[in-house]
């Protein structure tokens, strides 16, 4: 029977080859050659014989099952929806506050917290190096005192926090634990996710402080700190949204990103930690970026293959420990200033390709992004959007319904492919940080980033309103502006601050931990005991500077 | 000009997102400029600094953080410090329609936002040099 049918679909193709022939020759197709983001040819059809030696239960099988191709979870958003996590912070601590108590009381279920630059990279507000970047694009967060604030009546308990940092992961994690203590939630009870993904600053954000040997340390003092400490907490969100942001394609998100993980889980283990259990508190960020059937396809080969990377490179037995489970963030750097409302339906495309993927959380980004930060108004159409999709679209009520697609089961095998030869040849130089160091990862993101900007150039990718269908002027729209008094506010409430406390036992514990660092050891509960005697982020960061040095990068052209 | 125009690429400020630093630097280059890019967090002084030694005929700086009004003003001082005030400085990144006027006002002689051609840049960085539009 299953031969007959392929001899029919032969002589069936062949019949329509003649179709397509004729067709070609009065209307030339759009292109000459339709491709991925990652440069393979698109074909015109697939057909069941291109996902020939797919193998159902080898290759995708159930979802909650190995390899997980179609979700961690046995019975995915039927059962309950992704976590809705609006990034947001700006300003001051008490803004930010009021920022999440709205995005909660409009039906927001998980926190996400954005912090300033001068707090992501361990400079006190009050710094040389903080002029005009307090409070900008995320919260200033100097001591625990602002902690306090920004989590006032907000459950800790209850809403799972996330948190974008991570050359400082491991004192805005202390700050955590010391605000939850004080709302007397125990640090078994915490749930959410720090970032503390420091490879991907040196590739693709820029946000380091260390060079890349003690901030892996760092790292996985963390993981040990944590996985007795802070059970349900996932200790890193291994990040390709930022790689992808820096110009990657969809197959480079998925190596570069699981390359990562592999240096990270590699530490670990020679560290001594145990890969059943702290490889059940890894997650993963990706982005969702444009292409909307080759984007479903790179979540489920993501998944695939790390499950595989963990059973077959680590020897994991746990399956909790082979499950990759991942926020996304939509693709920020898609969203244009020219005709900003049509971002909304770039983000709901985009978001829609995620959860057909089955992301376990999500931020849309809001429509003015290529502007300016996010108004309540825009945040609030950005988070509608993922409810219309979880609520009214239907795609929610069954499990990824894109599976047996020829097309998106064969998009999957050749990203997995591709993102594998990477990782072989990331190998071969010696692992993730010495492919860093040598900038090969810079190279290839900025030569995928270059071609892709020459593409909409040569209009060869069409972007709305940018190089097709463009209108003449706009009129300027109301952008959210941080008051420049802020960071004033926030310098003279330091200030109060390094009057009020104990500053003996600030000097103390800065030098206990500064022995720790010296000597070695764990520094976490040191971290710790400095952030509740209210030492700063920038005097905790000094500590380590001292110790550890500071990162230069070689910059790659 | 008997020489190849000298663009030096500055990244002020903490924010390390510099694809679009980048590309416009490998745009330029392929448009048959000379370009040097400093790298991200480099503070004001040390981009004139380089724009000193390079003796760049223009330099462009890439913000994206909502700090470049204020970096602006602290590189446009500091050049007016070190003599430099005939080089033309463009900005490019996340920058408000409703802050050009300002930025122009304190100095700054282009702004390219989001979504801005490559070609556009080049073209216009070769004119305002070889026009020395200040």
């Amino acid at each position: 029977m299953a031969e007959r049918e392929d001899k029919n679909l032969i002589s069936e193709k062949e019949k329509w080859q003649n179709s397509v022939n004729k067709a070609l020759s009065k209307f030339p197709e759009r292109k000459e050659k339709f491709e991925t983001t990652y440069g393979e040819e698109l074909k015109r059809i697939y057909t069941p014989e291109d996902i020939e030696n797919l193998n159902y239960s080898k290759d995708l099988g159930f979802p909650g099952q190995y390899p997980f191709t179609r979700g961690v979870q046995p019975t995915m958003y039927r059962g309950r929806f992704w976590t809705m996590r609006q990034y947001a912070g700006f300003a001051s601590a008490e803004e930010s506050n009021k920022r999440y108590k709205y995005l909660l009381s409009q039906g927001q279920t998980g926190l996400s917290v954005a912090f300033d630059l001068p707090t992501q990279i361990g400079y006190d507000s009050d710094d040389d190096m903080s002029d005009g970047e307090v409070g900008k694009v995320g919260v200033a967060i100097d001591s625990l005192e602002d902690m306090e604030i920004l989590f006032n009546e907000i459950p800790l308990d209850k809403v799972s926090v996330s948190m974008t940092i991570n050359s400082t992961a491991s004192v805005l994690l202390s700050m955590l634990i010391a605000v939850a203590e004080k709302q007397g939630v125990k640090p078994e009870q915490l749930r959410g996710t720090i970032q503390n993904d420091i490879l991907k600053e040196y590739i693709a954000r820029g946000t380091y402080v260390f060079p890349p040997e003690p901030s892996m340390k760092v790292i996985v003092d963390i993981f040990e700190y944590g996985s007795k400490n802070l059970p349900k907490f996932n200790l890193i969100s291994i990040s390709g949204y930022h790689i992808r942001e820096a110009g990657a394609n969809a197959a480079q998100e998925v190596a570069f990103t699981l390359a990562d993980g592999i240096s990270y889980v590699d530490a670990a283990i020679k560290a001594g930690l145990d890969v059943d259990v702290f490889g059940n508190n890894l997650s993963f960020f990706f982005n969702a970026h444009n292409n909307f059937l080759e984007e479903i396809a790179k979540f489920r080969a993501a998944r695939r293959l790390w499950a595989k990377i963990m059973k077959n490179r680590f020897k994991a037995k746990s399956e909790r420990a082979m499950k990759l489970k991942f926020h996304t963030q939509t693709a920020g750097s898609t969203l244009t200033a020219q005709q900003p409302m049509n971002n909304v339906v770039r983000v709901a495309l985009q978001a829609l390709s995620a959860v057909m993927g089955g992301t376990q959380s999500l931020h849309t980004n809001s429509y003015d992004e290529a502007l300016g930060l996010p108004t309540e108004e825009s945040a609030t159409i950005a988070l509608r959007t993922q409810q219309i999709i979880a609520y009214e679209s239907g795609v929610t009520n069954t499990i990824d319904p894109f599976a047996g697609s020829y097309v998106i089961e064969k998009l999957t095998n050749d990203i997995e492919e591709q993102a594998m030869n990477y990782i072989e040849k990331i190998d071969e130089m010696g692992g993730m940080v010495k492919a860093i160091e040598n900038g090969y990862i810079q190279k290839e993101i900025l030569n995928s980033a270059y071609d892709a900007q020459l593409k909409i150039e040569n209009k060869e990718d069409i972007i709305i309103g940018v190089n097709k269908f463009e209108t003449d002027h706009e009129p300027p729209r109301e952008i959210l502006k941080v008051n420049p008094e802020m960071e004033l506010k926030q310098k003279e409430k330091l200030k109060k601050l390094r009057q009020n406390r104990d500053n003996d036992l600030v000097k103390k514990n800065l030098d206990s931990l500064k022995n720790a660092a010296k000597n070695n050891e764990n520094v976490m509960p040191f971290i710790l005991e400095c952030v509740k005697s209210y030492a700063t982020l920038g005097e905790i960061t000094n500590v380590l500077r001292e110790i550890y040095g500071e990162f230069n990068e070689s910059v790659i052209l | 000009m008997d020489r190849r125009i000298r663009v030096v690429i500055g990244k002020p400020g903490l924010d390390g997102h510099d694809r679009g630093a980048k590309v416009v630097s490998r745009a330029l280059r392929d448009a048959g400029m000379e370009v040097i890019y400093t790298g991200i967090r480099q503070t004001p002084s040390e981009i004139i600094e380089t724009a000193l030694e390079e003796d760049a005929d223009i330099i462009g700086l890439s913000i994206l953080s909502g700090a470049h009004i204020r970096l602006c003003e602290k590189v446009i001082e500091i050049m007016k410090e070190k003599g430099l005030d005939n080089v033309p400085l463009f900005l490019g990144g996340i920058i408000p329609e409703n802050d050009i006027p300002q930025l122009k006002k304190i100095g700054v002689t282009e702004v390219f936002g989001p979504g801005t051609s490559l070609n556009l840049i080049s073209t216009r960085v070769k004119e305002i040099v070889l026009g020395k539009e200040v």
